[in-house]
């Protein structure tokens, strides 16, 4: 280092050093304080998205678990012989033919349907309430309409019940419901009122006395839907529709879905048509709902003439709505079992499908239920495409067959949201919110569980 | 015929089949091994439960087909024949009430018989029909079980040392597989084909021109002039679609990202394992209850809010639907952009880091754009989700189809106004019905263009880092 030029830069290399360090250095404090805000921007939007999950739940959940529990009113009811004047119901005899005995069974429930049950309701009532007796019309409100054939079904079930005294647990009107559970203004002028005068005072003298109690109701989960009797409205219809078309779809797209891919996987040559099939069931799978019913529209009921509102023809449509995914997750099952187990196979003389069907698919089996899981849940939440196939209909009975109108759980928590008695109904559709949710919830920890579970690491 | 037997028969058909085959298989498998012991050796191509899966194919398969085609078409059949037979001044000539005939005609020849005296032609078209469909299931039994004799014959002279069983069992194998798989290109052609019929028929009547750049939207009203074209305008719905996917993504892509970010780059092993889970929950919720959130929670909160801001905002309005949509687009963003996050190679981090740089620098300039296709795929891919979403929009957009840029006013979108015109009580006919299926078919384009892309991209991206 005696040469004065090459001391000369090596100390400027050095300054040109400290000067880079001077800069880093200062520029630290403000380089750390970027990196905390970005942190905290990190952390903050994982705490909304996790509270958001938490408003959702927790507003759902207060709206609809108060539902679940609906005022009944307790009357011990006189099946009076003077009001219920009906003949002794027809006998199945060998002369006549079954048509003529079913027929004959309808007149005769039909001319029960002319009884003035109310009357019986009413005279209950009057034991309580004296006054009731005298106005009838304010008596009958407190009721809801649906018990009336409630009673009918009772007597045609069992005509000795005339002449006796039945306690029976009978569900209040939606509007003493919701006046009784303070879901109303009380406060409100009559005329905005949905109850008489009369009618509240009785509601709140009857839960005073404790005649009307605030009960755990089964109609929810009993009852078909409704219009005329609203606080009897439920969801077995809906869940019966629901249930036929999840029993479709793993019919048929677990079966189809499970084979295609397959085929795809383990069989199927690269060339241009594969991946033309590749492309498609991935397009397919981001395709919009309701162009799959659109589909089921033009094809299934326009084409084919299936009916309108069937569980058959909404099972097919969800059908081919979940058919990608479970191709899709088929396929990543297989993907993840190594090719040492088809190799190893092969090596001792098993054939391709001998290799697939004894030893791939015991190993893919876990999968291919979660992905079936996976594809019911799917199916089970989805409405857009059920509304175009006519199933946003009201139904008022339970489907037997799959070719009965019928409508679909989430279906029905689209027609209640709409219904005008909104103060009832937003508990109502919460509460069917809360099945609906708590069905998925089973369907997709059965999933994890069954991942966890039977999953292999390889 | 009765169906509940006619499964039991064959399914006893396919027993009795496998059996067959089984059994002489093994016979032949038994000669050789005596006949190796004696030196002249002729062994079995394939083994025996193969040969009996080949007599299920010859014996039970046709016949399934021949009572399948038989109660597809049977009733049919009948139904046509039957009607023949009834003297033209009886029959209906509303093809609703020859309907309602055949049932009553049913009832009448089953036993189950009618309400009332049946006419004397209804007596006897009945009894022609109980003769007509004993007939014509005893054919069809007839061509089953012949079919099913022939099979089970076939398997029987053939079954030898040379017979291919597993090589025929495996190609039926295949072929069941590749009908499979052809499902889904199917609904695909059926989709584009369905849409594309029904949207040509709404064509002849409306100028495509009026329909893709018209800006009154209200085909309800003319339904009351008649033959009125007017008001098939389809620019509100789209305008109303993408405000409400921008303000949509607005929401979903910075809370997606950063969390999606925070959790592959920050998160302790243990922060992930339950924050994951807990947002992923927002994807599997279904729409309708998003749809039903915004409705009765975030409109009236927005209300609210815009009382207290001096803003007038509608309950139902483009801003509370997107609000909701992005909420429920969170995980879908987060989720994709996580597993992409996570594919750039260690070293790219670790590079960045030994140069200095603090890790969010890492991040954001090295992670980040090595990461940015495959979040631009997942980013369109939430917009075709975000165009294509139904229910949200349904109940909580305010359905009023106005072009306007102002998200605190009712919109209508594509696909509301799709559910409208099919849900309603017009005929599938009419220019009300179709023009749903053009909606749809644009909706099906748009996000068939934007799949592709973001296909392409994220796959590209893939095979980059691989």
């Amino acid at each position: 280092m005696n040469n004065p030029s090459a001391a000369a830069t090596s100390s400027s290399t050095f300054k040109g050093y400290r000067a880079i360090e001077q800069k880093v250095k200062g520029s630290l404090n403000g380089r750390k304080r970027a990196e905390s805000r970005f942190v905290i921007f990190g952390i903050g939007a994982v705490t909304v998205a996790v509270s958001l999950v938490f408003i959702l739940f927790a507003s759902v959940i207060s709206k609809g678990f108060p539902a679940f529990w609906q005022t009944q009113i307790e009357l011990d009811i006189y099946f009076s012989p003077e009001v219920v004047q009906v003949e002794p119901p027809p006998v199945e005899s060998n002369f006549e033919s079954p048509a003529e005995y079913v027929n004959s069974r309808q007149k005769w429930v039909n001319s029960l349907g002319f009884v003035n049950f109310n009357a019986l309701m009413v005279d209950a009532v009057a034991k309580h309430i004296p006054e009731a007796a005298d106005s009838p019309r304010s008596a009958i409100a407190l009721i809801t309409s649906g018990e009336r054939f409630a009673l009918r079904d009772y007597v045609a079930e069992d005509p000795s019940i005339i002449g006796k005294t039945v306690r029976l647990s009978l569900l209040t009107d939606a509007n003493v419901d919701v006046w009784l559970k303070g879901n109303i203004d009380r406060s409100l002028p009559d005329e905005q009122q949905q109850l008489s005068a009369t009618t509240r005072q009785w509601a709140d003298q009857l839960y005073e006395k404790g005649v009307i109690k605030n009960k755990f109701s089964t109609a929810l989960f009993m009852n078909p839907d409704s219009r005329s009797s609203l606080a009897a409205a439920g969801l077995a219809g809906a869940f019966m529709g629901s249930l036929f078309m999840m029993i479709i779809v793993i019919l048929l797209a677990v079966p189809i879905g499970v084979a295609s891919a397959i085929y795809l996987e383990e069989f199927a040559p690269k060339n241009k048509w594969t991946d033309l099939i590749e492309v498609n069931i991935n397009n397919l799978a981001a395709v919009p709902s309701i162009v799959f019913g659109l589909l089921g529209a033009a094809v299934f009921i326009l084409w084919f003439k299936l009916p309108l509102s069937a569980p058959v023809v909404g099972g097919l449509v969800l059908t081919l709505m979940t058919l990608p995914t479970v191709i899709i997750a088929t396929r990543s099952t297989l993907k993840a079992i190594p090719p040492s187990i088809r190799e190893g196979a092969m090596a001792v003389g098993a054939s391709k499908v001998q290799a697939i069907t004894d030893h791939v698919l015991p190993l893919a089996l876990p999968g291919i239920l979660t992905a079936t899981i996976i594809g019911v849940a799917q199916a089970l939440g989805e409405t857009a495409p059920l509304l175009l196939i006519g199933m946003s209909a009201f139904v008022a009975s339970i489907p037997s067959t799959p070719f009965d109108q019928a409508t679909a759980l989430p279906v029905q928590i689209y027609l209640w949201q709409g219904n005008e008695l909104r103060n009832f109904f937003e508990g109502r559709t919460s509460a069917a919110i809360m099945v609906l949710l708590g069905l998925l919830l089973t369907l997709n920890s059965i999933a994890v569980v069954l991942r966890k579970k039977l999953e292999t690491r390889w | 015929m009765n169906s509940v037997l006619v499964v039991i028969v064959l399914l006893a058909l396919t027993v009795v089949a496998y059996q067959l085959g089984l059994a002489r298989s093994r016979k032949l498998e038994r000669a050789s091994v005596k006949s190796l012991v004696s030196g002249a050796a002729d062994r079995l191509h394939s083994r025996p439960s193969y040969h009996g899966w080949l007599a299920v194919l010859r014996a039970a398969v046709p016949a399934l087909f021949v009572y399948i085609a038989w109660s597809i078409f049977g009733d049919q059949i009948i139904g046509s024949l039957v009607l023949a037979q009834i003297p033209a001044d009886q029959l209906p000539s509303d093809p609703l009430q020859q309907k309602v005939l055949l049932q009553k005609l049913n009832n009448l020849a089953t036993g189950f018989g009618i309400v009332g005296d049946a006419l004397p032609f209804e007596q006897e078209a009945a009894a022609y029909m109980a003769k007509v469909s004993a007939q014509g299931n005893a054919v069809a039994f007839a061509v089953m079980a012949a079919s099913a004799a022939l099979g089970l014959f076939w398997s029987w002279k053939n079954t030898g040392y040379q017979t291919r069983a597993r090589n025929e069992v495996e190609r039926a194998i295949q072929i069941g597989l590749i009908i499979c798989s052809a499902v889904a290109i199917f609904t695909t052609v059926g989709i584009v084909l369905s849409m594309l019929g029904e949207a040509i028929e709404f064509f002849k009547v409306v100028n495509p021109a009026d329909f893709f750049f018209g800006t009154v939207w209200n085909p309800a009203f003319a339904t009351s002039g008649a033959g009125s074209t007017d008001g098939f305008g389809m620019l509100p719905l789209l305008a109303g679609t993408l405000l409400i996917s921008a303000i949509a993504m607005a929401v979903a892509i910075p809370i997606g990202l950063m969390s999606a970010i925070f959790m592959a780059e920050y998160a302790s092993a243990a922060t992930r394992a339950w924050a994951k889970p807990v947002i992923e929950i927002l994807a599997g919720i279904p729409t309708i209850v998003y749809g039903f959130f915004a409705l009765v929670t975030v409109g009236p909160f927005l209300v609210d809010l815009g009382n207290v801001l001096g803003i007038d905002i509608r309950a139902t309005s483009a801003l509370t639907a997107g609000l909701v949509m992005g909420i429920m687009i969170i995980p879908f963003i987060s989720s994709l952009s996580d597993d992409i996050i996570t594919q750039v190679p260690r070293a790219m981090r670790d590079g960045s880091l030994a140069l200095g740089a603090t890790k969010s620098e890492t991040t954001v300039k090295v992670v980040l754009p090595a990461a940015l296709p495959g979040i631009v795929g997942a980013i369109l891919l939430a917009v075709s989700r975000a165009i294509g979403e139904t229910m949200i929009v349904v109940l909580a957009a305010g359905n009023s189809p106005v072009l306007t840029a102002n998200p605190f006013e009712a919109v209508s979108t594509v696909t509301v106004s799709i559910v409208n015109q099919l849900t309603g009580d017009q005929d599938f006919s009419s220019a009300q019905s179709l023009v749903a299926f053009a909606l749809g078919l644009t909706l099906f384009v748009m996000t068939l263009v934007l799949n592709v892309v973001a296909l392409v991209v994220v796959r590209r991206y893939r095979e980059q880092y691989e």
